[in-house]
């Protein structure tokens, strides 16, 4: 798999870190009363088959954080973007 | 018809020509009492134990494939009960007891050879730590030897002894961990299910699942609507999937593990050896062809093939504990979908969902489990309650803080 960079083009994906799904929410309070969404941001998974979004570090190369769009049945990746630029588009969807 | 020796004399006067079909394929009935979601070997093993242990024969196991065309078919072979946690270790000893009498259990030749498997250590504090786990296995009365760097040179004196990373300072043995042949073990339960009246349905892939007032009435199928009283998932790398039609979100990540098989060779490895640190396994099938394999691609995956990068890591690996690989031709390499869970153990379990049991979560260790896993799960869905072996296994322990964390990675699928 070549995974493309923003900041370094294509590289092959041994450069890479993988961390996983990048549709997972950090609840934004510690509240006992969130235990739930706690629960399902640690543990629960959509394990999706097909495209899903997920988090690679670029750790052989440039240290980003990257969101890479990428087909677990096929491999085939269409596109990646800086996590900053993710969180934004996320931020902005909510 | 019972294999034995007089059977294989008698077949052989007549030509072979009367031997029977070992299972039979039937077309789904309507209605059963069990439906089991997955034809692999803990799938059938499931059927089996419901039929032999539990007397329930109005079963049907629903393969999407052909019978054994999963894991069961795709790993590498290996048994051991090498564990150190409560939870584990009398779970997969049971495995191993189960095991030793398998043969003779389904009467069908599935080649359990107990060769001993050795685990390598390389620095004190890894002694340290495998003796702290060989203690751990006897407590719960698993054979363990901790052995020298001489007593492992006796055994195998063709590794890199001397590696500059990694030098081999001795290795935990357990002898009666070993190989099974992977694809008999399937078609051993499947005759012995399937001749004590379970339907095992060939091709016959489940699309949805009818769930009323919180209870499972039945299945859609590519072969239509079957109903059910109660309904076991044994899909390992397609779990999440499955338990999606019942709306249920699991604790599992479906990752790529390969594996590979070397070129016939003249008897070379008597064991199955471990390198751990390199990441890197081997053992020598009976056909002699090294069958080795290393860890995780380490991305999700559902691909059943993996990429090149790891197939150098767990080559250089083995070339680094054995120099002597070096010249061997690889025959093939090939991947299988793993059911990562979020603490590396499985799960056999009921659900909210009344008639609704699971059985997942088995990492790359699914194969050695394969008859305990069976025997809990048709004890779980028969009882509707677990086993005490399997009463570790609950669904509910991340939310209650029970991990099983053999490694200490946390909840990380690909790091276990």
């Amino acid at each position: 798999m070549l995974i493309k960079c923003p900041h370094c083009g294509s590289r092959p994906s041994e450069e890479f870190t993988y961390l996983g799904d990048a549709s997972v929410k950090r609840p934004g309070s510690t509240d006992p009363s969130t235990m739930d969404q706690w629960f399902d941001y640690v543990y629960l998974r959509d394990n999706r088959k097909g495209r899903m979004h997920e988090y690679w570090h670029h750790s052989g190369g440039c240290r980003s954080w990257l969101v890479v769009d990428r087909d677990t049945l096929t491999h085939e990746i269409f596109g990646s973007m800086t996590a900053r630029d993710w969180a934004k588009r996320q931020g902005a969807g909510s | 018809m019972k294999y034995s020796v007089f059977s294989l004399l008698r077949n052989s006067l007549s030509g072979h020509k009367h031997w029977t079909p070992a299972w039979r394929n039937p077309e789904p009935r309507k209605d059963y009492d069990i439906i089991i979601v997955g034809g692999g070997g803990h799938g059938l093993s499931t059927a089996y134990y419901l039929a032999k242990e539990h007397k329930l024969t109005n079963v049907a196991v629903l393969e999407k494939g052909w019978l054994g065309s999963g894991n069961i078919g795709r790993n590498t072979t290996i048994i051991r009960s090498n564990y150190m946690l409560p939870g584990n270790n009398p779970f997969y000893e049971w495995s191993m007891k189960l095991w030793e009498g398998l043969e003779q259990d389904f009467n069908f030749n599935a080649m359990v050879s107990q060769r001993g498997v050795l685990n390598l250590f390389h620095t004190d504090p890894q002694r340290d730590a495998f003796a702290r786990r060989g203690n751990a296995m006897r407590i719960d009365g698993v054979d363990a030897e901790l052995l020298d760097r001489e007593a492992v040179r006796e055994m195998v004196p063709f590794l890199d002894f001397d590696n500059a990373r990694f030098p081999v300072k001795g290795g935990l043995l357990q002898r009666r961990g070993g190989t099974v042949r992977h694809d008999a073990v399937a078609w051993g339960y499947a005759r012995g299910a399937d001749s004590r009246g379970v339907d095992i349905i060939q091709n016959c892939e489940v699309t949805g699942m009818r769930i009323e007032n919180g209870r499972v009435k039945g299945v859609e199928t590519s072969k239509g609507y079957i109903g059910c009283r109660k309904l076991g998932l044994a899909a390992a790398g397609n779990s999440s999937e499955v338990a999606a039609m019942a709306g249920m979100k699991l604790p599992i990540e479906s990752h790529v593990l390969q594996a590979f098989v070397s070129e016939g060779l003249k008897p070379y490895i008597d064991q199955v050896v471990t390198f751990g640190a390199g990441h890197f396994y081997v053992s020598q099938s009976d056909k002699g062809g090294l069958v080795f394999g290393g860890d995780l691609d380490g991305y999700n995956s559902y691909a059943r093939r993996g990429n090149l990068p790891m197939v150098e890591h767990v080559i250089e690996a083995g070339v680094a504990m054995i120099p002597g690989l070096a010249r061997v031709r690889v025959l093939r390499s090939w991947g299988g979908i793993m059911d990562m869970s979020m603490d590396g153990s499985p799960i056999i379990d009921k659900t909210h969902i009344e008639g609704l049991y699971l059985n997942t979560g088995w990492c790359y260790g699914g194969f050695k489990a394969t008859p305990a896993s069976g025997w809990c799960f048709a004890h779980t869905i028969a009882k509707n309650e677990p086993h005490k072996l399997n009463a570790a296994y609950r669904l509910d322990r991340f939310r209650r803080g029970y991990m099983i964390d053999e490694k200490g990675q946390g909840a990380t699928p690909n790091l276990h």
